[in-house]
């Protein structure tokens, strides 16, 4: 691949290096390189210096990252056509900077907002008038067809979007997702021209609450590449713990509302509680219960002493045989294996086809974890996990989350154990970026491959900053998980795969 | 049967007996801050020029806790000379101006509004809008139903039809893409009704401040009757704000 760049996870590289290929080759070396077992990290348009409209792609295949860029004409040909995981990243650079792809099979808005550009609008939206504007929804027509819109208010505590079922009786042909209602213009307000640096980590910990330490840690690492930081061991301990956390605490928390939708209240109540103490874990390091403040640039905030090491290592070894009884309790009743099994397939081949990742696809058979794939922190030292039931159903996106919460149960204090002495990092922090440079950063955040690219300019400011949450490529999953499904298993596919709306609409 | 009876026996009871007994959270945990008024000017003005969230005055010497995100950047700077956080989760007020503080807040049960008690003092039932709330306030929001703070046996309750709501309970920083959503349900609710604003965000756009993509104070668009801060709020923060201000 010598078109191609070949990259390091969080490692910073001059722009110039980057290959910058005519749009038709880099149209073609992409798709050779995702057509089997390639997948786009990246794929997002900026504007360079020159008020020039560019592309660039990160493509991660194996154990191997690989980049290019290319000039991107105002109309240009879909990808999309030929190779589906690119769906999503095409419509979301029609958005956000009014190209269009052409002959894109399904092209309709992501997030619904103004193109950055002021160009005129692709969808032929006026964004004074309430989400989702000129857009008539997919329907079916037929005998006995009805449609069925949920949201974008919930019935419950829940972020908000709508979805919009096209069902014969109680089967679902279809299930439309049309999210946006969070956005808040995350990227741009990174972006801002003038602000200081410290500002941002405050908003990466807020773009996903529940994934406060999987954000903030891809931008502390894509900082620290350009700011040419090195961090100690010690705070590479603390923060591999924290992120392991995160994903205990929402998965223990996503197996009681799994238990919950299926009216099997004992572990609800008792996952409930347990999740709460794992929230109280981050609380004991960090000071908040969602580990926000604990990642900077550099380090960790506030380093771990004696006492919250002792207190964090006895919790998780108190709590773990609980753990593992509850879910004996509710993976042996059979009540409940009757509603996970079978239900919301997203088999194997389809998966593949539209990207899926994290313990999404891992359930589905695609075994990328990219703490093994791409190790940062201390995860390249961590034993690696297995799945045994991967099918692509409720019950192996449920099974799956069992096993990687045994996995962290154990991996924490085993990381606990190792000298976790870090130094403070001084505040307030002052950061020089290279200029001219790149840098991507992927971490396997809960929900999966979480990943930040930052671009800067000449003067070493940022340029560009591309957020890609999970969901992103996860969405999709859900939709397809419920053809031909009743409606009432809805709520437990939707939470058998719990996708961020926030992460997704940034 | 044996297993739901092996594991109820082995989880216990562990319902809190708040506001019976105190709850101490951990040491760590930042809560209401204190401004030491003694503290050296400069020190004051480069932590309030450091602050993230632009949320220090060094000149009146308070901390606007609706737009901080207490992420304790200036306590660790000050190295705790300027301002220090506390463990105190007692957090929420009925005014926007009351959460510009040195370390003090207004008694929240002798300013609420005194017909709400008599009204909503036996059951109250809210309606949750996540407004681009991340996430992590509507997480410690639901957190309240669980075992241990279990809100119901206060006789409050989150619903899911605003028509059977007594007021609505607002988190993130009010997209411009979900303006009239939070409109409407408002409008659904029956009057007379509460309007409580929890997180930095919903009071002051939180660190999502300044973006054209939001409103950023829920007061601009409807009256806020309540102001719970944090990022998120503690779910203490909330239920202590909730009895307090409505029992």
């Amino acid at each position: 691949m010598d078109k191609l760049l070949q990259v390091q996870n969080g490692e910073a590289v001059s722009r110039r290096d980057i290959p910058d290929l005519p749009f038709r080759d880099f149209q073609k070396v992409v798709l050779s390189k995702t057509d089997h077992s390639g997948f786009p990290v990246q794929f997002f348009a900026y504007e360079n210096e020159e008020k020039e409209l560019k592309l660039i792609t990160v493509i991660r295949s194996g154990t191997h990252l690989y980049t290019a860029g290319c000039s991107l004409p105002e109309e240009f040909p879909s990808l999309t056509a030929k190779c589906e995981k690119f769906h999503m990243f095409e419509r979301e650079i029609a958005e956000q900077f009014g190209a269009r792809p052409k002959d894109h099979p399904w092209l309709k808005m992501v997030r619904y907002h103004a193109n950055y550009r002021g160009k005129e609008d692709v969808f032929g939206n006026d964004y004074r008038v309430d989400i989702p504007g000129n857009y008539p929804y997919f329907s079916v027509d037929g005998h006995s067809i009805h449609e069925v819109a949920v949201g974008p208010v919930h019935a419950g505590i829940i972020e908000p979007g709508h979805f919009r079922f096209q069902c014969a009786g109680e089967k679902v042909f279809s299930l439309e997702i049309q999210l946006g209602y969070q956005h808040r213009g995350v990227e741009k307000l990174l972006e801002q021209a003038g602000q200081p640096l410290n500002r941002l980590p405050v908003i990466c910990e807020s773009i996903a609450g529940d994934t406060a330490i999987g954000h903030s840690l891809c931008h502390s690492q894509a900082i620290e590449a350009l700011a040419g930081l090195e961090v100690d061991k010690g705070s590479k301990i603390i923060r591999s713990v924290a992120l392991e956390l995160e994903r205990l605490a929402n998965h223990i928390g996503d197996l009681g509302a799994l238990s919950g939708d299926v009216a099997f209240n004992p572990p609800l109540n008792y996952f409930g509680r347990i999740r709460g103490e794992f929230l109280n874990l981050s609380l004991t390091m960090a000071g908040n219960r969602f580990g926000k403040g604990l990642v900077r640039p550099g380090g960790i905030s506030f380093p771990v002493g004696e006492e919250q090491r002792q207190i964090m290592i006895n919790k998780v070894i108190d709590e773990t045989q609980g753990i593992d009884h509850v879910c004996d309790l509710l993976f042996s009743a059979h009540t409940v294996l009757a509603r996970f099994e079978n239900t919301g397939t997203v088999p194997r081949e389809l998966a593949e086809k539209i990207g899926l990742v994290g313990y999404s696809g891992r359930a589905s058979g695609l075994s990328y974890d990219a703490r093994v794939a791409f190790p940062t922190e201390l995860f390249g030292e961590m034993e690696a996990n297995r799945n045994n039931r991967t099918v692509g159903d409720v019950c192996s996106r449920a099974t799956v989350r069992r096993e990687e919460i045994m996995h962290s149960l154990d991996a924490i204090p085993k990381l606990l154990s190792k000298n976790i002495d870090a130094e403070p990092l001084p505040v307030p922090a002052s950061h020089t970026l290279a200029a001219d440079s790149f840098v991507v950063t992927i971490n396997e955040a809960w929900r999966g491959e979480l990943s930040h690219c930052l671009l800067t300019n000449k003067e070493g400011a940022i340029l560009r900053y591309k957020v890609k949450d999970p969901s992103f490529h996860n969405w999709t999953g859900l939709s397809m998980s419920l053809r031909n499904q009743g409606i009432s298993d809805f709520p437990l596919c939707n939470k058998s795969f719990n996708l961020s709306y926030c992460g997704f609409d940034l | 049967m044996l297993k739901v009876i092996q594991n109820r026996r082995e989880q216990g009871y562990r319902t809190t007996k708040y506001p019976k007994e105190p709850i101490n959270l951990y040491s760590r945990y930042r809560g209401l801050p204190t401004v030491h008024q003694d503290c050296d000017k400069e020190l004051a003005r480069s932590c309030a020029d450091a602050c993230p969230q632009e949320a220090i005055d060094a000149d009146k010497m308070v901390i606007d806790i609706g737009r901080c995100t207490f992420c304790g950047q200036c306590e660790i700077q000050s190295e705790g000379r300027f301002i220090t956080f506390s463990n105190n989760f007692e957090l929420a007020a009925a005014s926007r101006e009351a959460l510009f503080t040195s370390g003090s807040l207004p008694a929240l049960a002798e300013h609420s509004k005194q017909h709400f008690k008599k009204l909503f003092g036996r059951s109250l039932q809210l309606r949750q809008i996540s407004a681009a709330g991340c996430n992590s306030c509507e997480a410690d929001t639901n957190v309240l139903g669980t075992p241990f703070f279990d809100l119901q046996r206060f006789g409050i309750d989150f619903v899911a039809s605003p028509r059977h709501a007594d007021g609505i309970h607002v988190t993130g920083p009010i997209s411009n893409n979900m303006r009239a959503a939070v409109l409407s349900t408002y409008e659904a609710v029956p009057a007379p009704k509460v309007v409580i604003a929890s997180g930095c965000c919903s009071i002051s756009g939180g660190p999502f401040r300044g973006s054209r993509d939001i409103v950023g104070d829920l007061n601009s668009l409807i009256p806020v009757d309540l102001y719970i801060p944090g990022c998120p709020p503690h779910p203490m923060t909330t239920l202590h704000a909730l009895l307090q201000y409505f029992k």
